[in-house]
This record gives structure tokens, C-alpha cells and sequence, in this order.
């Protein structure tokens, strides 16, 4: 024979030994999602944009405190935005550097936008499931104390908030850590519901897994496609709320400031004929929002069960 | 004579059912789910279950293990009443007893590998073994069931019906349970892959002397697998008796219409053959009828069995009938039909 049996059958045993690795139902998620080409330009544009916050401050030689005094006093006609003197975006109304006060805008605005949604994931994952799989008298209850604080108006007292305890960035991340886990722990709630009586729950409790491994094996998991989509669709909200707020005069404090802040100067020193004080963070802002919602969908899309 | 596994003695679900508007006072109505059933269990045997959708074979085996509500008595080895245990007792027993569900697919956690589920019984039962003993032993399980041991990596959707059942298997034998309680294991898989899975449990069963209760709705896996068989009708029940028995010689005028609705695979034999439909739908267990709960659609039904309630006759062919006996009331049925 050419063909040698017996190392014939070494090989087959030796494939059949080796471990087969599965392809998740997250891996095949990532495949589609990375097949989506709008997704994937949002995606790079966010991280370009985080990068950019986080290290774009080497690139240039002004701070974001300094003051330009060569321009002072004539921001229309020297502070326009030029390669000679530094100022890639222009100046702002004092003459800082209005390209490191985007960046730090920018910064400000991711921050308080993931935070919020990490909030909102973390807390509104964990009530929700709880609410939802527990059930009965303790699921009434849970639900009433969301609808309770749904009920209050939510930029009333955020605003309420800064007037009261001062104009901080922590008040603002309490306020809005507060309030954004509220609609997350009812969409978790919901799903939470249509999960408990899979057959697998069912498996599960029929062994006597206690209630609090249940929902970390087995309802956690099977909900974070839908908690990752909602997540990535309530950064791009929460930036929008604080820039509001910032907009109204009440979020960050100088000498921090962020995208909404930047946005409410540009938009006052307009007639001055400092377009730029306006197009720059408002370039970042819009790019922001539109890589969120993009990667957003591109998310829905890939973990969409439908599909599967 | 040994002692039996598990003896239930009267074992009730009742469900209280409140309507949407109901005021907190009103009366809830009752759905007897299962009224009364007894019977018992040796180790090492095969108690089938037949009975119609909705007669209350899948909440007599949840009940068993406190899955739903039940009253009554079950028995364990003769000393723990399962019933009456609270949820932390109960623990301790939920090992001996293990569950394979209907839907292959469904019963497993899609997020989860194959070695991970198989592990979970024996991560909640046995917490102090190691990672490398898990994934051992998880691996003899696996080959054991027929599932090749290097797929322990891999995802329930990458499986077959047929696998992802075996699978399920795995898991409930992990722990070397005493008894398995089999609801539907077959119904949702093809012809072939249930013959395929109905053997494989066959011959775990023998293998590892477990007891089984074995759920379906297929009258001819049933009398393949089981050793004695109960029919159920509206959480009642019928006839019981061994499996040859039960097929040759049904006393009870139910358990001749459901054996007569078995298709023969032999043409000849099949147009021989003397069917007993049954008039009517299954009545609705919130309002069974009065007496015996299957007169409605009896062609022996008579006065009496409207008044009286008929006893279970207990011995080796059990039967809960006014007029049990073999087939005569045939006829009549055609005739009507």
C-alpha cells in the first residue's frame, strides 16, 4: 500500500486529541460587524478622535491656559487659524489655543458620556436583571422606583443640582449617573422577563443553581448584545445632555471646559466674524456623535438575533 | 422486595389563576394540573408517562423537583419527603435527580461551551474539584454520550438536534444521578436521530442502573423504553401497568383510543385496524367534568360515571375505569364516528 495505515491512524488520533476551538455567537457578532463598512469608518474615526484627546497635545506648543498676546485684543484678524504662529484651530475670545481647548473639550465630553453609560450599564444591567428575574411583589416594586424617578424631570434637577451644591464636574457626573441607568434597567427588565423561562434557566435551576450564579451565567451574558447597543447609542445622548447643560452656562467650570461649552462661545462671539470659534468644536462634536451612532448601529446589526 | 426509589403517594398541582382586573379579595380560580397521582419507582426502572398535551406530564416530573408547587408525598428511598424540603434541603437531593429537556437547543445557554455546560452540574454539586479533574471528567462524560471529547470548546450552535441532545444527557449525568427524569426527550428531533438518542439512553440506563421517568407524548418510544407505563389524562390518572401489558391488553377505554391511534407501519395491518376516534376536544382543566374526568369523550361513558368519581384499582394492571375491560366498546365508536 502507498498509503501508511498505521501513520494514517496516528494522524487521525492525534486530530482527534487536539482541541477544537468554537466560534462563539460574540466572535460571529464581531464578523459581521466588521463587514459593515459604516460601522468601521465610525469606529476608526472614535478612535482617532480619542487618541487625538488623550495624546493630541504634543502636536502642538501652546497649552491649553496660555494666553496668546500677540493676538489679544484683535482675535478677528490675528487669530484666525494659521500653521505660522501655532494656533492650527485659531484662538478663542483671550487668545488660548483653541485646538488644545478642543482637545480638552473633547476629552471632558467622552468622559462624562462613557461614564454615564457606564453607569448605565453596571447599575441598569444589574436591576434590571434582578427586577426581571426575581419577579412577583420585588419586581413591582423595583419597577415603581424607576418609574418614580422617571417621572421627575430630569433636566430640572440636574440643573437644580449645579445651582444647589455649585457648578462642579462631579455634580454633573452624579446627575447624570443617575438618571441614565433608568431607561437601561427596563429595556434589561424586559429582556430579562423573555429570558428566565428559557429552557436553559430552567436546566439550571433544575441543578440547584442558586438565583444570584443564574443571573450572572445565564441572563447577563445573553443580554449584553442589547445592553451593548444601548450603551453605545447613550454615550453619544449623555454627551448631548451635558453639552446642553454646558450650553446653558451650568455644566464644567473654567478653565475646564468642554464641547457644549466651546459650542456656547463660538455661537456668542459669531458677529465677530470668528466663524472658527464655532465650526472647530463643532466638527469634533458632530464627528463624535455620528462615529457613536454609527458603531451603534453597526452593533445592533451584528448581534441582532434575527440574523443568527 | 426492594425498596422503592421514590414512591409518590397523592401528588396535586394546583395552580391559582387571577385574572387581569381581579380585585386582591376575589377568589383566584384553581387549575388542577395533577389530581392524585400515585405511583412508585425502583431503582434501575423505566416509568413512562404518555398522555395528551396539556394533561400534566411535564408538571408531575417539574413538581417532583420543586419546580412548580406541589402537595402530597414523594418519597425517597423511604425516608425524605421531596416536598416538603425547602429550597436549601433540596439542594442536597438535586444531584441524585437530574432533568433532559424537550428542546435540545433551548436547554443549552448559547454564551456558554460545551464543557462549561456539562460542568455546571458538577461545579454547583462538587465545588472543591479541580479545574483539571472538571475538564476530565467532562471529557469521559462527553465520549461516553457520543460526543467527540476534543468539541469541548465548541458552541450548542454548532451542533445537531440529535448532538445538542446528547449534550443535554452529559450534563444531567455529570453528576451520576439515581434518577433521570426525561421530559420529551425525542419529540423535537428527527425519526432517525430518536431512535438514535431513545437507544443511547437505553443503554446508559443499563450501564449505569438509573431509574428513569420518561415523558412523551409517542406511544411507540414509550413501549420501546419503558418498563411500566402510566397514561395521564387531565392530570389524572388513567391506567397503569407494564409496558406489555399496558400495550396488549389496555383496559382502559382512553388508553385502547391512544394505542389505536398509533399508525401501523404495515399497510394491510393499518386498514385492518379498528380505530376509536375520540369526539370532542380535551375539556378545559379548570372545569373538568364531574365524576370520571374522561366520560365527556367516552363510548362507554353511562350515567354513573357522571356521579362517582372512579377508583383507581391499585395491583400490577392498575386502572381508574367504571368499565374497565378489553376492547368492546369499538364498535359503538365507529358506528357513531
Amino acid at each position: 500500500m502507498v498509503i501508511d495505515s498505521i501513520g494514517m491512524k496516528s494522524l487521525g488520533d492525534r486530530f482527534a486529541a487536539e482541541e477544537v476551538k468554537g466560534r462563539s455567537l460574540w466572535a460571529d457578532a464581531r464578523r459581521r460587524f466588521f463587514r459593515n463598512k459604516a460601522a468601521v469608518a465610525g469606529l476608526i474615526t472614535l478612535i482617532t478622535i480619542t487618541l487625538l484627546a488623550l495624546f493630541g497635545d504634543a502636536l502642538t506648543t501652546w497649552t491649553n491656559e496660555e494666553l496668546d498676546f500677540n493676538v489679544m485684543g484683535q482675535i478677528a484678524q490675528l487669530g484666525g487659524p494659521s500653521l505660522e504662529n501655532g494656533h492650527y484651530f485659531g484662538t478663542d475670545d483671550l487668545g488660548r489655543d483653541l485646538f488644545s481647548r478642543t482637545l480638552q473639550g473633547t476629552r471632558i465630553s467622552l468622559m462624562v458620556g462613557i461614564l454615564g453609560a457606564a453607569v448605565a450599564v453596571i447599575v441598569g444591567t444589574l436591576y434590571g436583571a434582578v427586577s426581571g428575574y426575581i419577579g412577583g411583589r420585588t419586581d413591582q416594586i423595583m419597577m415603581r422606583i424607576v418609574d418614580i424617578l422617571l417621572a421627575i424631570p430630569f433636566m430640572f434637577v440636574i440643573i437644580l443640582l449645579l445651582v444647589m451644591f455649585g457648578r462642579s464636574i462631579v455634580m454633573l457626573f452624579i446627575g447624570i449617573g443617575l438618571l441614565s441607568w433608568l431607561n437601561m434597567a427596563r429595556i434589561v427588565r424586559g429582556q430579562t422577563l423573555s429570558l428566565k423561562h428559557r429552557e436553559y434557566v430552567e436546566a439550571a435551576q433544575a441543578t440547584g443553581v442558586s438565583t444570584f450564579t443564574i443571573i450572572l451565567r445565564h441572563i447577563v451574558p445573553n443580554l449584553l448584545g442589547i445592553v451593548a447597543v444601548y450603551a453605545t447609542l447613550l454615550v453619544p445622548e449623555m454627551i448631548l445632555t451635558e453639552s446642553f447643560i454646558s450650553f446653558l452656562g451650568l455644566g464644567v467650570q473654567e478653565p475646564l471646559t468642554s464641547l457644549g461649552a466651546l459650542i456656547s462661545e463660538g455661537a456668542k462671539t459669531i458677529y465677530y466674524g470668528t466663524l472658527w470659534q464655532l465650526c472647530f468644536p463643532l466638527l469634533f462634536f458632530v464627528l463624535t456623535l455620528f462615529a457613536f451612532f454609527f458603531v451603534g448601529d453597526g452593533l445592533r446589526d451584528a448581534l441582532d438575533p434575527k440574523d443568527r | 422486595m426492594t425498596e422503592p426509589l421514590l414512591r409518590v403517594e397523592d401528588l396535586r398541582v394546583t395552580f391559582e389563576l387571577k385574572r387581569a382586573g381581579d380585585m386582591p379579595w376575589t377568589q383566584p380560580r384553581l387549575l388542577h394540573a395533577v389530581s392524585g397521582v400515585n405511583f412508585e419507582l425502583f431503582p434501575g426502572e423505566t416509568l413512562g408517562i404518555v398522555g395528551e398535551s396539556g394533561c400534566g406530564k411535564s408538571t408531575l416530573a417539574r413538581a417532583l423537583i420543586q419546580m412548580v408547587p406541589g402537595t402530597g408525598k414523594a418519597i425517597w428511598q423511604g425516608k425524605t419527603d421531596l416536598l416538603e424540603l425547602s429550597r436549601r434541603e433540596m439542594l442536597k437531593y438535586r444531584a441524585d435527580i437530574q432533568m433532559v429537556f424537550q428542546d435540545p437547543l433551548a436547554s443549552l445557554n448559547p454564551r456558554m461551551t460545551v464543557g462549561q455546560i456539562i460542568a455546571e452540574p458538577l461545579k454547583t454539586h462538587k465545588p472543591d474539584l479541580s479545574g483539571e479533574e472538571v475538564k476530565t471528567r467532562v471529557k469521559k462524560m462527553m465520549d461516553r454520550v457520543g460526543l467527540l471529547p476534543n468539541q469541548i470548546n465548541r458552541y450548542p450552535h454548532e451542533f445537531s438536534g440529535g448532538q445538542c441532545q446528547r449534550i443535554g444527557i452529559a450534563r444531567a449525568l455529570i453528576v451520576e444521578p439515581k434518577l433521570l427524569i426525561c421530559d420529551e426527550p425525542v419529540s423535537a428531533l428527527d425519526v432517525s436521530i430518536q431512535a438514535q438518542v431513545i437507544n443511547l439512553l437505553a443503554e446508559l440506563q443499563r450501564d449505569l442502573g438509573l431509574a428513569m421517568i420518561f415523558i412523551a407524548h409517542d406511544l411507540s418510544v414509550v413501549k420501546h423504553i419503558s418498563d411500566r407505563v402510566m397514561v395521564l389524562y387531565l392530570g389524572r390518572e388513567m391506567e397503569m401497568a407494564t409496558s406489555r401489558d399496558l400495550y396488549s391488553d389496555p383496559q382502559h377505554p382512553y388508553t385502547q383510543a391512544l394505542l389505536s391511534a398509533v399508525p401501523i407501519p404495515d399497510p394491510v395491518a393499518e386498514r385492518a385496524k379498528v380505530m376509536i376516534p375520540l369526539d370532542g376536544d380535551l375539556p378545559s382543566p379548570l372545569a373538568p367534568p364531574s365524576g370520571c374526568v374522561f366520560r365527556t369523550r367516552c363510548p362507554r361513558a353511562e350515567a354513573r360515571c357522571a356521579e362517582k368519581v372512579p377508583e383507581f384499582t391499585h395491583g400490577a394492571h392498575g386502572v381508574a375505569c367504571h368499565f374497565p375491560g378489553p376492547l368492546i366498546g369499538a364498535k359503538k365508536a365507529v358506528e357513531r364516528a
